[in-house]
């Protein structure tokens, strides 16, 4: 796999990102690429741009300049309501689970989008957890449940590139490890996943190619099997 | 006959079937106004204009074009709605970004707007309008007398009530309000048109007043003024009952409004103010409303 350049099997390709909440600007000049089935993440401090770069992708954003490219088409300029139907899935750092809805509600809330979505049945399968809590309020799992369930309702509705933003942040380690479990069984049924992690360790279990982002720009690309030997550079980026 | 604490039971249940009647357009309106605080964060200030507004427009619809009182309940909310639903997309949508403070205001100009135009084309002395002949008379029933119409209202409205409730809280399209109401902004990263459903939901909550108008005709004349007289009590209503909580608009309003007929029974002078009273002793007690949560 020729690491890091841009080539036509590109699913997202996002280039010349700049992005601004009000007056400040947050994203300067952010490009990177993912092909289809790749797990790839973004790495950097508090702040850097993970996630306004996930909700520029998502058009949460709404001031971008530049270009995001999503099989072929152009997010920028797309109503907001349009870019989830191409098949874009978004699992937001807070969760988002609702209170006001049951735990079934929200598992069924998003619609769906294309077909070849995977079956409540096959969620359960891979959350257990979640089997049989459907008429709980949605709050009132547990935060370990209730990531899972964030990330089970975009399963059902036939995305096929998923945007997981800190899916591990505040969790136990026991809850971290059934939540790789997870990711990993969703890289192997083919998603294209794009990872928001502080918890570097818990990326480098699942990822094929890290960017590293630091003010707002990407400084970095690392393959997973380099990462051991950019080591040093790493921790200079993060400050670990 | 027995009496009830000294009361004549014709005059007990009398008083009860209006304090019920009240109460169904207390529901009715404060279930409007609900709905779409809870959506848009906007105190509907217009929501008594709009009443009336639904009670003209089955007069119009009558004296101008022969339509009736059926057509006209369905008609007349309808036509309520679509007038929402151009307000909120030119007016009202400018608004969301600043202080819910603007949107009260910008309501409670159209409220006299809206007024101003009825009045100065009709009058405040107020139109009559026809009891449908399918609800005319009534019956006896042993403790008291139930004019058809009355009856026909409170069952109607509990039913419009309590299909919005089920709406609301059991359907699909229902999750999506609520969900829209937590957070619009996660709900249409899912892909769903949240601008649009907000334009919706503010239509739904007009045309209840609409209906409300419409319901109403036939009992109190059809006057310009009719919302404003209203309104007050109703906006009471919703803070008891808590500002956004649906059920709570439903119960407090019924609730309410049979209070307020027992207190014309048992001690008159205070009918006009028991409402406010309650609101001042909830509003101590629990600010929130009795089914309202913190926000």
């Amino acid at each position: 796999m020729p690491d890091g350049s841009i080539t036509k099997t590109a699913m997202l390709e996002v280039g010349d990102l700049h992005a601004f909440y009000g007056e400040s600007h947050v994203l300067h000049g952010v490009s990177l690429d993912v092909r289809q089935g790749e797990v790839v993440t973004l790495l950097g401090r508090n702040g850097a741009g993970k996630t306004t770069t996930m909700r520029s992708i998502m058009g949460i954003v709404g001031k971008r300049r530049g270009s995001i490219r999503f099989q072929g088409q152009q997010l920028i300029g797309m109503a907001q309501h349009r870019i989830p139907r191409l098949g874009i899935g978004y699992v937001p750092e807070e969760r988002g689970i609702f209170s006001s809805l049951s735990v079934d509600e929200n598992l069924t809330l998003p619609p769906v989008v294309k077909p070849g979505g995977m079956t409540v049945p096959q969620i359960y399968e891979l959350f257990p957890n979640l089997k049989g809590r459907g008429s709980t309020q949605g709050t009132r799992l547990s935060g370990g449940e209730q990531q899972m369930l964030a990330i089970a309702r975009i399963l059902r509705t036939g995305a096929t590139l998923i945007l997981l933003d800190e899916p591990t942040e505040g969790l136990a380690p026991v809850i971290i490890e059934q939540i790789g479990v997870a990711v990993r069984a969703l890289k192997a049924r083919g998603f294209t996943i794009v990872l928001v992690e502080q918890n570097f360790h818990f990326a480098a279990t699942i990822a094929d190619r890290h960017y590293v982002m630091e003010e707002g720009r990407i400084v970095d690309m690392i393959p997973n099997d380099q990462l051991h030997a950019n080591m040093d550079k790493l921790h200079t980026h993060l400050g670990v | 006959m027995v009496q009830l604490l000294g009361i004549p039971p014709q005059a007990l249940f009398g008083q009860l079937l209006l304090g019920l009647i009240n109460g169904s357009f207390y529901a009715l309106l404060s279930l409007g106004l609900a709905v779409i605080f809870g959506m848009l964060n906007v105190v509907n200030m217009a929501h008594g204009a709009l009443y009336m507004v639904g009670a003209f427009l089955a007069w119009l619809l009558m004296t101008h074009a022969g339509i009736g009182y059926w057509p006209a309940l369905v008609l007349a909310p309808l036509m309520v709605g679509a007038i929402g639903l151009l307000l909120e997309r030119t007016m009202l949508r400018r608004l969301y970004k600043v202080d819910h403070l603007y949107g009260l205001l910008l309501t409670f100009g159209l409220a006299l707007i809206f007024e101003g135009i009825f009045r100065h084309q009709y009058g405040v002395s107020g139109q009559p309008y026809p009891i449908p002949d399918l609800l005319k008379g009534g019956s006896n029933l042993g403790f008291m007398f139930l004019p058809t119409y009355r009856g026909w209202v409170v069952a109607f409205s509990l039913l419009v009530c309590f299909g919005t409730w089920y709406a609301i809280e059991r359907t699909r399209l229902g999750a999506y309000l609520r969900a829209a109401t937590e957070n619009p902004t996660l709900v249409q990263a899912f892909g769903i048109n949240v601008p649009v459903m907000v334009s919706l939901t503010y239509g739904f909550g007009v045309a209840l007043a609409g209906l409300a108008g419409v319901l109403a005709a036939p009992i109190y004349q059809v006057n310009p003024l009719m919302g404003s007289n209203l309104i007050i009590v109703v906006f009471a209503v919703v803070v008891i009952g808590g500002m956004g909580s649906i059920l709570g608009a439903i119960v407090t309003g019924l609730g309410l409004g049979l209070l307020e007929g027992l207190t014309k029974v048992f001690y008159p002078e205070a009918a006009n103010i028991v409402v406010f009273v309650i609101m001042a002793v909830v509003l101590m007690i629990k600010p929130a409303g009795l089914f309202g949560r913190e926000r």
